[in-house]
């Protein structure tokens, strides 16, 4: 990581998918007809130039194209949306333009396109290295199809993450360092490994609750964590968030923008931005079912249905909860500044070795990660 | 103003849910004081509490009209009492502006503990009693056997008790005849000096102090000049009224009438219930006999969650105590819990009430402090203290011997449930003083400690019996006994709101079960806790609280930060409901749940 400056990012939320994971719980749709594409990508591209409007000469240092399912989309939508990008704000010249990708036979055909369009990087869901869990899973590939997506994926783009998903229901510490081994072996430089989380809402959660679905207990999980930093330390790979793993340079800069909280607008439905303006700073969101935010943009030029200041103090929260999970930390002096305090309990946190200061910034140890949350809710108590 | 041999005054006594409100009901609607439109189920039990847990708190009176099958016209002043021991007081003061009792026993459950307890009191304030045996439309009822059962464990005649269902009403017309018919008139003599029984007062938000009366001589009217004789403060009467069960002012009450008047008195502490009432300037010459004042038998300290809350929960408990003299509350301070207040109760049931009502009328959040008796400290130098809280007893050196308050419990149990009663009673240091059968069921009297009761006996009682024990008690007197305090640390700090005296013979297992206890209700820390109960310097029951070890959220990128942040701040909301005692928050509930021990 050169430089701890943000940066602005530019997020597009692609809101379909071709099935419902069960354990998800992003702004993600089935649609049985056909969905308009170009009609989505056109909303797309007026809720950009509102947004233009609101955030002018920034340079936009990155854009991701999330989901839902963004490879799902023609290429010919991608293009259209980047070229209005392009031409409402300056880009970086190595600006960093990432699609989440799933890893179907069907959507790889359309990763060439994606590059021609300007895509430099794809995050490519391979979620598991096992037939069966990945039908446990919900998903629409097999194992075989994903690698092969993600071989392509690696010719094709200069940049491109595996990303997984482990602590799977009865997932053992040995299955899972031999599917990690597997998985590095095919790597290329970047590793999104995220905890499975039963989420609010979701089947998985209705299913947890019912005593249907066992997940690995908080002693396997934190082991489960452990081999994971083990083993992608041992390949080199520097953890530079607390789930994600990369080579020197190879970090997904957008991502980065979240965490060291700079501002990014979002757009599409249910997208989130965060953008200062003066000493001010302002949280947008915006309608989440596709097709009322795509009559919205129509009739309003934008879907925003929530803008609020965020109050310094809240600010301060959010860069903490935010700053510590990367390597970096956090800059003291800005937190201050937001919090008009320095964070509670420092000593004591130090002293046991879940924090540590190096010069104005605060690091989150190793062993502080692995309980950030309790680290974090003592640090803004 | 009635006649005497037109009144009837009566009290309506039960074991806990029997029936007694349900009945009550039935005669108020029989009678015809509630439109069926604005009747509602249990309609006397009027404050929320009442109505969410279904049972009664305070006694409450009405009164009624009843034409009789012969024609005559009567007053009825019905007073429907609670069943639960807790509140064995209201009964005991309504018995006594009564002649007659109307037992209800539930059909199907028989004769329960609360059930004997209260129909002895009736007996000793001479009252004539009628049986009546409700719940008749319940499959399981057997009023036959119940019958049977009413005279050979009470020695009461059932062979005229009333067979009833409350709920349906049935049988409920033959109620109110033996009512006129069987219970006698009250006495009295109108043209004597006034003399009334104080039964209760209470503040009404309108009417200011509210005093119930039993007039049994004379008579009480607007304007009288009256006196309270045990005061000697006199009041000039403004109101004067009854309950239907909504109220209705009246120019006077006469000899055997209940009812209510109202007076420039300030406070309810003013009014001492059971005191005698008379007219000023022709007083009577005897006060009646009245009765002890309830006392508080269970003390606890309550302290403010968030401790700048501490003047609003004096507050509070300022503005409860005006309506119930059984509890009282005096400052206290730990160096735990900071300022707070050590507060007396009749028991654990109204403890949890009051609690209850200072966080959902006053929205003071309270942490409540591990129950105690009330010891006598015997010290060296010959003088005697009193100990409310354990924290205050003497360094060990200073005293010669302490005493402990004993009880004796009347415990009704099927059988095959006797052997697990027993066994409770004796593990809890109980003498055993009497076992007798009725059919398949046995009565058991103990003497137990106070202290092995308060907590959590009740609880272990309906457990170990599957709910069917019933149990009732009393106090019997001072016992010294070999005991201990026992303090609990904390990540090897002393917290002093946990600590608890305890029997020498008891400390280790209890301890134990304590430490057991708080191992699962403080939450997980960034490090290990150890939790350890100690006798003086000597630790006898030890436990380990493991140190977190992974609490992270995997998955946090994509712009909702907002999401985030709100479970942080949903966090330290929590927390504010923890205390911090040293490096570590234990929550409230951590102070009274650890008291709820389960021993097996
Ligand atoms: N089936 C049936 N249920 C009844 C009858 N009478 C009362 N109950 C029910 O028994 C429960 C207790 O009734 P209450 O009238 O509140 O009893 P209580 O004796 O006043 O109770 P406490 O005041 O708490 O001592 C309620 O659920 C009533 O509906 C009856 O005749 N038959
Ligand atoms: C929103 S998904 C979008 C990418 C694409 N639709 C896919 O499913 O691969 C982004 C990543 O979040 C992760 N993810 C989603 N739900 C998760 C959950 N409940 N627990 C852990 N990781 C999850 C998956 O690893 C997924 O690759
Ligand atoms: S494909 Fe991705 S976004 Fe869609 S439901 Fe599955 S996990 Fe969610
Ligand atoms: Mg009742």
């Amino acid at each position: 990581m050169r430089s701890s400056e943000p940066g602005f990012g530019v997020y597009v939320h692609w809101p379909f998918c071709k099935a419902k994971c069960p354990y998800c719980d992003f702004n993600s749709h089935v649609r049985h007809a056909p969905v308009d594409a170009m009609s989505f990508a056109e909303g797309l591209v007026r809720e950009l130039s509102w947004f233009g409007e609101r955030t002018q000469k920034r340079e936009v240092a990155s854009i991701f194209f999330g989901g839902g399912t963004p490879s799902l989309m023609p290429p010919a939508a991608v293009a259209h949306v980047l070229d209005a990008i392009a031409k409402l704000w300056p880009l970086s010249p190595e600006a960093e333009v990432t699609l989440e990708a799933n890893p179907t036979s069907v959507e790889a055909g359309n990763f060439a396109g994606y590059r021609s369009a300007g895509v430099n990087r794809v995050s490519v869901g391979v979620q598991a290295l096992d037939a069966e869990d990945l039908k446990a899973l919900g998903r629409q590939h097999s194992v075989e199809e994903a690698l092969a997506a993600f071989r392509l994926a690696a010719r094709i783009f200069p940049r491109v993450s595996f990303d997984l998903i482990y602590a799977r229901p009865g997932q053992t510490r040995e299955a899972w360092t031999a599917e990690l081994a597997r998985a590095l072996a095919e790597q290329q430089g970047h590793m999104s490994l995220y905890q499975l989380t039963i989420e609010e809402g979701t089947r998985y959660a209705d299913l947890y609750a019912a005593g249907k679905l066992i997940v690995p207990d908080e002693e396997t999980g934190a082991d489960l964590y452990d081999i994971t930093q083990e083993l992608t330390a041992q390949a080199g790979l520097n953890a530079y968030e607390v789930s994600n793993h990369a080579l020197p340079g190879h970090e997904s800069r957008h991502n980065l923008i979240y965490w060291r909280y700079g501002d990014y607008a979002g757009v599409g439905p249910g997208a989130h931005s965060r953008i200062g303006q003066g000493s001010d700073r302002f949280a947008l969101s915006t309608e989440r079912h596709p097709e009322t935010w795509r009559a919205r943009v129509a009739a309003d030029g934008h879907a925003v249905v929530e803008e609020t200041r965020i109050e310094t103090a809240d600010q301060a929260a959010e860069y903490l909860l935010m700053g510590l999970r990367i390597a970096d930390g956090i800059d003291l002096a800005r937190y201050r500044q937001l919090s008009g305090r320095s964070p509670a309990h420092l000593a004591e946190l130090t002293e046991m070795g879940l924090v540590s200061l190096r010069g104005d910034r605060l690091i989150a140890t190793h062993a502080g990660r692995r309980v950030l949350n309790a680290v974090i809710s003592q640090l803004a108590a | 103003m009635t006649d005497l041999r037109h009144i009837r005054n009566f009290s309506i006594i039960a074991h806990i849910d029997h029936g007694k409100s349900t009945l009550a009901d039935r005669l108020i609607q029989l009678c015809g004081a509630v439109s069926d439109r604005e009747m509602v189920d249990q309609i006397l039990d009027s404050m929320d509490l009442e109505r969410e847990r279904g049972i009664t708190i305070k006694a409450n009176t009405v009164r009624l009209d009843y034409t009789a099958k012969s024609g005559e016209k009567y007053v009825l002043n019905l007073i429907d009492t609670p069943g639960h021991v807790d509140f064995a007081y209201e009964v005991s003061r309504s018995l006594a502006a009564c002649e007659g009792s109307l037992l209800v026993v539930d059909a199907s459950q028989g004769v329960e503990a609360q059930t004997l307890a209260n129909v002895y009191q009736a007996i000793n304030n001479n009252h004539e009693i009628i049986p009546v045996l409700n719940k008749v439309d319940l499959p399981a009822a057997e009023p036959a056997r119940i019958r049977q059962q009413i005279e050979d464990v009470i020695g009461l005649d059932a062979s005229d008790a009333v067979e009833i269902s409350a709920k349906t009403g049935l049988g409920v017309p033959d109620v109110l005849e033996a009512i006129v018919n069987r219970l006698p008139a009250p006495k009295g003599d109108r043209s004597a000096p006034l003399k009334a029984l104080l039964v209760d007062s209470w503040y009404d938000p309108y009417l200011g102090v509210v005093v119930l009366l039993r007039i049994v001589d004379g008579e009480i009217r607007k304007g009288q000049k009256i006196k309270l004789m045990s005061t000697g403060a006199s009041y000039q009467v403004e109101r004067v009224g009854i309950s239907r069960p909504k109220r209705e002012m009246v120019d006077k009450l006469g000899p055997g009438e209940i009812g209510f008047f109202t007076a420039a008195i300030k406070q309810v502490a003013d009014t001492r219930v059971g005191d005698t009432v008379t007219d000023e300037r022709n007083p009577a010459t005897t006060p009646l006999p009245g009765f002890k004042p309830a006392q508080p038998v269970v003390f606890a300290g309550f302290f403010p969650v968030d401790a700048a809350r501490f003047e609003d929960l004096r507050d509070a408990m300022g503005k409860l105590r005006l309506n119930d003299a059984s509890f009282s509350f005096e400052m206290e301070t730990s160096a735990a819990l900071g300022f707070g207040f050590r507060c007396g109760f009749l028991g654990l049931l109204h403890l949890e009430i009051i609690r209850e009502r200072i966080e959902r009328e006053f929205n003071v959040d309270v942490i409540t402090t591990a129950p105690s008796v009330i010891y006598k400290v015997n010290l060296n130098d010959g003088s005697q203290i009193e100990l409310h809280n354990p924290v205050d007893l003497p360094d060990a050196n200073h005293i010669t011997s302490i005493e402990e308050p004993w009880i004796e419990a009347t415990i009704l149990v099927p059988d095959e449930y006797l052997g697990s009663i027993l066994k409770l009673c004796e593990d809890r240091r109980g003498r055993q003083k009497q076992l007798t059968y009725a059919g398949t069921r046995a009565m058991v009297v103990y003497d137990l400690p106070l202290n092995e009761v308060v907590f959590d006996f009740y609880d272990r009682l309906k457990s170990v019996s599957r709910g069917y024990a019933s149990f009732d008690y009393k106090m019997v007197g001072y016992e010294e006994g070999d005991l201990v305090r026992m303090g609990i640390l904390v990540n090897a700090e002393a917290v002093d709101a946990l600590a608890m005296i305890v029997h020498r013979g008891r400390a280790e297992q209890r301890g134990r079960v304590m430490c057991e206890k708080l191992k699962e209700l403080i939450p997980r820390h960034m490090f290990q806790i150890p939790i350890q109960a100690a006798i003086g310097g000597k630790i006898v029951a030890r436990e380990t609280l493991s140190a977190l070890r992974k609490d992270v959220t995997a998955k946090c990128y994509g712009g909702d930060i907002t999401r985030k942040r709100k479970l942080l701040d949903k966090q330290k909301e929590g927390k504010k409901k923890m205390r911090q005692f040293g490096k570590v928050e234990i929550p409230q509930e951590a102070f009274i749940a650890a008291l709820k021990m389960d021993e097996n």
